[in-house]
């Protein structure tokens, strides 16, 4: 229930932040909302030295519309991304999926960049902004470079993101009224999923990816090409494509005290069957 | 390092350490109790306190990262004269309690939910309160005591 | 059996919705439990614990711990032997045989469950305290861990080796009318079902976690243990014991108790390790058990393998009864560990009328998990889930509804009082009237309907429905009764009630309320009694040096001994009260009636005293009748005659997505019968709670242990305890049979709502499954449980098979 006692420091800047984070190293952490580090910290299962805190950095939450892109701020909690009207016109997929992140208090505080940059392949906004063709946007010492969403996920809570890096922006294209699902399947309301789906599609393209089928989000792919066909066959196509990644361990179910790997193979279809036909409906 | 918050309408300066967490400060360093810890995992909602004006759970934020907001906590709810607010007396009506040590942050929690939706079905409330663990009432009553509060 | 009239008093106070007046403190924060208290100068206990379920501790290190600012004093559980005067106490010794290994608050040689304390530390704060339990070395030698029932009673590895045995006791209960009986009834039987349930170990979660605060007076030797326990009498006599300590000088206070559902009811090691170091240092002590170590050091429930056979005639009526229960004690015995499963012994006939022929037996075995203990229901929810599940295999045996072969068999109404083939009188009952009340409410003819309608081949969903019905046997109690079970300690309770100068009226009561509101339903007796104002009466309990006598509050117990022990003593305040009247109207005493809170003479009613007068005249006994002492109270210690008997019959429908597995209760109706209802408000509450206690064993929780013995379930992240969002509403009816055996007719209702549901629930999942094949589903029926079991039916049925 306590964490390990640590340094505490809090940056007023993102360019503050980043500094602060070099001169600590690898034993530094970002805290923003604190919702996926401070639990791992007060069961000492994290033990950090050092923690910046960039909650205060200023002009990082914001929601706004640049050309065919949504822009969030990394520092937006998930009740704003939620609640967004912007969001809700444009993406209403995001804003739906963050819905479902945790429970309301969890919501008031968790960011959105907070919980990409975590990384945890069981959280709903990593996959969904991976289906939604998203780029992030960090920034380091040496300036900004964009990250495609495809391109983000390494591993199991590891990212392309550097230590010394800072998540700051999360770009996602607008829907232009794509139909969409977003389907969590748990046991308790507030439970991460044991699978999720976030699905889109319209004429001509789609979008799947999968919560918690392996280390990392996963994207669907082949399935652009699907999305042009009848629903049934582009259903056909996509749980085709999760047999072939699994058998190509892209996918890589573990079981867990909610799911055997074989049950979240089934679920994974079971569900992105489901999004699609909600999706085309 | 020092902070400054606002809780129940007075402001507190104090030093904390890095890893206080708020709930402990609340608890602790104030003398405020009315705030219970149920978990250490961040389910139980049991610490549900308003940081400006809505509703986080206090035992996931570090009292540092409160540095300058405005806490309302279980105290603070009811008037000056003693006169419950609407929700704690909705509950009391309700019967939306047995053993009490979850309902300081029930309250908390639910007053934030009508805030967010005036007018909420029985399934909101139900969803509303997805954080918040109760192992007495089986919710029925609670659910009952958050919409009767709406209409009050 | 004793039969006593119901008094029916005029004052209409019982049977009211009245508010709690236990709320105003509980919703503004004013309520203080144990870790709200501010002691000045207490040092923090903090106790670490076995990452091994079974490992020998070769060294304990505690230098770097003791160097750290802050940390007053570490101990290894060797330094601490001297303190302990007796180990740590088992109340129920069932066999006289039964294995009970001593242990201590801290394990000395061998830790034997992951949990088990080995060394601890005092510190300035409980931040250091635990800080400091980082820097205690120790090293283990792991030994093979025995985690499962049968592997425990191969003895392969022996748990504690001076036992010789893991096997702590098989208790049995053969009841015959003649030798063989039994046999014989399974040998002519029309229909037979053997049946195998798993009760899986549940971890109680009361919301507050135990804490503890020990504050000695260091030049007097008194000492006030302050603890979040249901269970503060019993607690004071057990730490006089076994830490020697002489009774009068110690004084136990529940403050406000977050909720107990049985593991609170125990006397654990921090409860004593805090009072021994407080005394050993001088200075006060407390303990706050986080919630992940509340899943290790905190008793679980249930635990058991259940067999169960049921023989029946051509009609489906039942004529034998056999069960085989393997019983998980975990590693030790904690208070009434050995009990939990013979509580059960007398219940898995249902509500049904047997014959003299039953036979159970349960055998129990040690393993190196966590103790278990009483758990909401404390072995009658196991029984029932064990005989409903049965009846439902019956139901499929004969061919006939569910709901028909339990009123086949339903114990006649006529026939109550009725004695039981055990030989336990059952005091009250109409089945029949609840399960029709029942099946009203749900509409259940309705849903048959509907089931067949939308259970068809092509749709993703199966509804099914569920029936169970139940008895709750509670109120511990009668105390000669528990002497036949080897129980060690009474089932009295203890009640006085003092009417002050001013005629407002104070009760002190033995049992220790933790969220059932006895503030408000004994103040409501009082009133009802008394006629005063319920908010006249102030109810005083859980500290020792206040209520000195008491046996607490567990197993339904409260209402129908303590509540009635708080009537009886308004019987004797009135008697009192009376004989000052009837002095002071110079009237006979016989002459007298008493309403409405005022005494009258028979046929002269402007010849009247009331109470605040009497009240008053006993303060100053200027003018008492002679010989009388000047007071109006009354005490009573009241042992009742027979346990109490609550019954009922729940119903729910569930629909059950065959894609996923998943479960969804759409609906669940309570019909319950606990007699008079002294605070309809309190009993729905109860009937609630219990039911989602039941609901979520059957859905959702278990503690999961892998094969070393690690319990994998410790947080409520893993460990999933239900939200609102998670069940439905509980439609809650009654039916009133008034239990005959003490004047209220009140019965127990505190843990009905468990007892009924989780066989209801589990009763319409198997009933969704069943064109599958399907007649079992493990609890909790999880979705991935569901799935496995609908895939291995279906398995089966297309290769012909039977599953």
């Amino acid at each position: 229930m306590i964490p390990a006692a640590f340094d505490y420091a809090r940056a007023s800047s993102a360019e503050e932040a980043i500094a602060l984070i070099g001169q600590y190293g690898d034993e530094a952490k970002f805290l923003a909302g604190g919702h996926s580090l401070l639990p791992l910290m007060k069961l000492r299962l994290a033990q950090p030295t050092v923690l910046v805190d960039i909650g205060r950095v200023p002009d990082l939450s914001y929601i706004r519309e640049e050309g065919d892109q949504i822009a969030i701020g990394a520092l937006t909690r998930h009740m704003d991304v939620e609640t967004s009207p912007l969001l809700h016109q444009h993406v209403p997929l995001l804003a739906h999926a963050a819905g479902h992140v945790g429970d309301p208090q969890v919501r008031h505080r968790g960011t959105i960049g907070g919980s990409i940059a975590h990384a945890d392949p069981a959280s709903d906004l990593p996959a969904t902004t991976l289906a939604l063709g998203a780029t992030y946007v960090a920034k380091g010492p040496n300036g900004t470079r964009e990250i495609a969403a495809a391109d983000f996920y390494h591993g199991f809570l590891t990212s392309a993101l550097e230590a010394d890096e800072m998540l700051v922006e999360i770009r996602v294209p607008k829907m232009n009224g794509a139909g969409w699902s977003f389907q969590k399947f748990n046991r308790r309301a507030q439970d991460w999923a044991i699978v999720g789906v976030a699905a889109w599609r319209r004429n001509g393209d789609a979008g799947v990816a999968l919560v918690n089928m392996g280390s990392v989000p996963i994207l669907a792919t082949d399935v652009a090409s699907a999305a042009s066909s009848r629903i049934g066959s582009a259903i056909r196509r996509v749980t085709n494509w999760l047999d072939t990644s699994l058998a190509a361990a892209q996918a890589d179910p573990q079981p867990d005290l909610n799911a055997s790997a074989d049950y979240r193979v089934h679920l994974a279809k079971v569900l992105t069957r489901r999004a699609l036909e909600a999706a085309s409906a | 390092m020092e902070i400054s918050v606002t809780v129940n309408g007075v402001k507190h300066t104090a030093e904390v350490e890095g890893r206080t967490l708020l709930v402990h400060f609340v608890r602790e360093q104030l003398g405020m109790t009315g705030t219970n810890i149920g978990c250490d995992t961040s389910s139980c909602g049991a610490c549900s306190v308003h940081l400006d004006g809505e509703a986080v759970k206090s035992c996931t934020i570090l009292a540092v990262q409160a540095d300058g907001t405005e806490i309302t906590t279980i105290e603070g709810m009811a008037g000056a004269d003693g006169t419950l607010h609407p929700m704690q007396q909705a509950f009391m009506e309700n019967h939306g309690l047995q053993c009490g040590y979850c309902t300081p942050g029930m309250v908390m929690a639910a007053t934030s939910l009508l805030k967010e939706n005036p007018n909420p079905t029985e399934e909101d409330v139900r969803l509303g309160l997805e954080g918040n663990l109760c192992r007495c009432t089986g919710y029925h009553n609670i659910v009952q005591s958050v919409l009767a509060a709406a209409k009050a | 059996m004793t039969t006593i009239e119901t008094t029916h008093t005029t004052n209409g106070v019982i049977g009211q919705r009245l508010l709690r007046k236990e709320d105003p403190a509980l919703l503004t924060g004013e309520a203080r439990y144990t870790n709200d208290l501010q002691i000045p100068g207490a040092l923090h206990l903090a106790v670490l614990r076995s990452p091994y379920a079974h490992a020998k501790i070769l060294r304990v290190d505690l230098s770097r711990a003791l160097e750290m600012p802050g940390v007053r004093a570490a101990y290894s559980g060797a330094d601490l032997a001297d303190l302990w005067a007796a180990p740590m106490p088992c109340a129920w010794p069932v066999t006289d045989d039964m294995k009970n290994p001593v242990h201590y608050p801290l394990a000395t040689s061998t830790a034997c469950y992951v949990g088990d304390g080995v060394a601890c530390v005092l510190a300035e704060t409980d931040a250091i305290a635990r800080d400091a339990l980082e820097a205690i070395e120790v090293d283990y030698e792991p030994l093979r861990a025995v985690v499962g029932l049968e592997d425990a009673l191969s003895d392969e590895v022996v748990i504690h080796p001076d036992l010789g045995t893991n096997k702590s006791y098989t208790w049995n209960l053969l009841v015959e009318e003649t030798e063989g009986a039994v046999e014989a009834a399974f040998a002519s039987a029309t229909y037979t079902v053997a049946e195998r349930y798993v009760q899986q170990r549940l971890l109680p979660m009361a919301m507050e976690t135990r804490a503890v605060a020990a504050v000695p007076q260091p030049f007097g030797g008194d000492i006030t243990l302050y603890s979040s326990t249901q269970v503060p009498h019993i607690l004071k006599v057990m730490t006089a014991i076994t830490l020697g300590i002489p009774e009068h000088q110690v004084r136990v206070v529940a403050p406000a108790v977050g909720g107990g559902f049985g593991s609170k009811l125990n006397v654990y090691a921090e409860e004593l390790l805090c009072v021994a170091l407080s005394r050993k240092i001088g200075l006060p002590v407390r303990w706050n058990e986080e919630r992940s170590e509340n899943s290790m050091a905190t008793i679980h429930g249930r635990g058991q393998i259940q067999n169960i056979e049921l023989a029946a005639d051509a009609e489906g009526k039942l004529t034998a009864v056999r069960v085989r229960l393997l019983a998980d004690m975990g590693a030790y015995l904690q208070l009434v560990t050995p009990g939990i499963p013979i509580l059960g012994a007398f219940l898995y006939a249902g509500v049904y009328h047997i014959p003299k022929a039953y036979d159970f037996s349960c055998t129990a075995a040690f393993t190196n998990l966590t103790p278990t203990d009483a758990y909401r229901g404390a072995g009658r929810p196991e029984a029932t889930y064990a005989i409903e599940r049965a009846m439902d295999a019956l139901a499929r045996e004969v061919g006939v509804d569910p709901l028909e072969i339990r009123r086949r068999n339903f114990i006649p109404t006529e026939a109550y009082p009725y004695e039981a083939f055990s030989g336990l009188t059952y005091d009250s009952g109409d089945h029949d009237l609840a399960a029709t009340k029942a099946a009203e409410m749900i509409d259940y003819d309705g849903l048959r309907a509907r089931q067949a309608e939308v259970n068809v081949p092509g749709s993703t969903k199966r509804l099914g429905i569920g029936v169970s019905t139940y008895f709750e046997m509670c109120g511990l109690a009668p105390s000669r009764v528990l002497a036949s079970l080897n129980y060690g300690a009474g089932g009295w309770e203890a009640a006085t009630v003092r009417v002050l100068p001013t005629n407002k009226v104070q009760v002190v009561t033995g049992t220790s309320p933790h969220g059932q509101g006895h503030e408000t339903s004994w103040s409501m007796i009082v009133a009802d009694k008394l006629g005063v104002d319920p908010a006249d009466v102030h109810v005083l309990h859980s500290d020792t040096a206040i209520s000195p006598l008491g046996l607490d509050t567990y197993g339904s117990r409260s209402l129908p001994v303590g509540g009635v022990a708080v009537a009886m003593a308004c019987d004797k305040v009135i008697d009192k009260a009376k004989q000052i009247a009837a002095h002071q109207l110079e009237a006979a005493v016989e002459d007298l009636t008493f309403e409405d809170g005022s005494f009258s003479v028979q046929g002269s009613p402007d010849r009247a005293l009331p109470l605040a007068a009497i009240a008053f005249a006993a303060f100053t006994a200027h003018n008492l009748p002679d010989g009388l002492e000047p007071n109006l109270e009354a005490q009573v210690s009241y042992d009742p005659p027979n346990f109490s008997w609550p019954f009922g019959t729940h119903m729910c429908a569930v629909e059950v997505d065959l894609e996923t597995g998943k479960v969804d209760l759409i609906t669940y109706v309570a019909v319950d019968d606990c007699g008079v209802q002294i605070n309809p408000l309190i009993v729905d509450g109860q009937v609630h709670g219990g039911v989602v206690q039941g609901i979520a064993q059957a859905l959702y929780e278990e503690a999961v242990y892998d094969v070393d013995g690690n319990l994998t379930t410790s947080t409520l992240a893993e460990y999933l305890v239900p939200a609102a969002s998670d069940v439905p509403s509980i439609i809650t009816g009654h039916t009133v049979t008034p239990s005959p055996t003490n004047q209220l007719g009140v019965k127990g209702v505190g843990e009905a709502g468990t007892i009924g549901a989780a066989p209801a629930v589990i009763n319409a999942v198997v009933d969704a499954l069943k064109e599958f094949g399907v007649t079992d589903v493990p609890m909790p029926a999880s979705p991935l449980t569901v799935w496995n079991t609908l895939n291995n039916a279906r398995a089966n049925h297309s290769s012909g098979g039977t599953s």
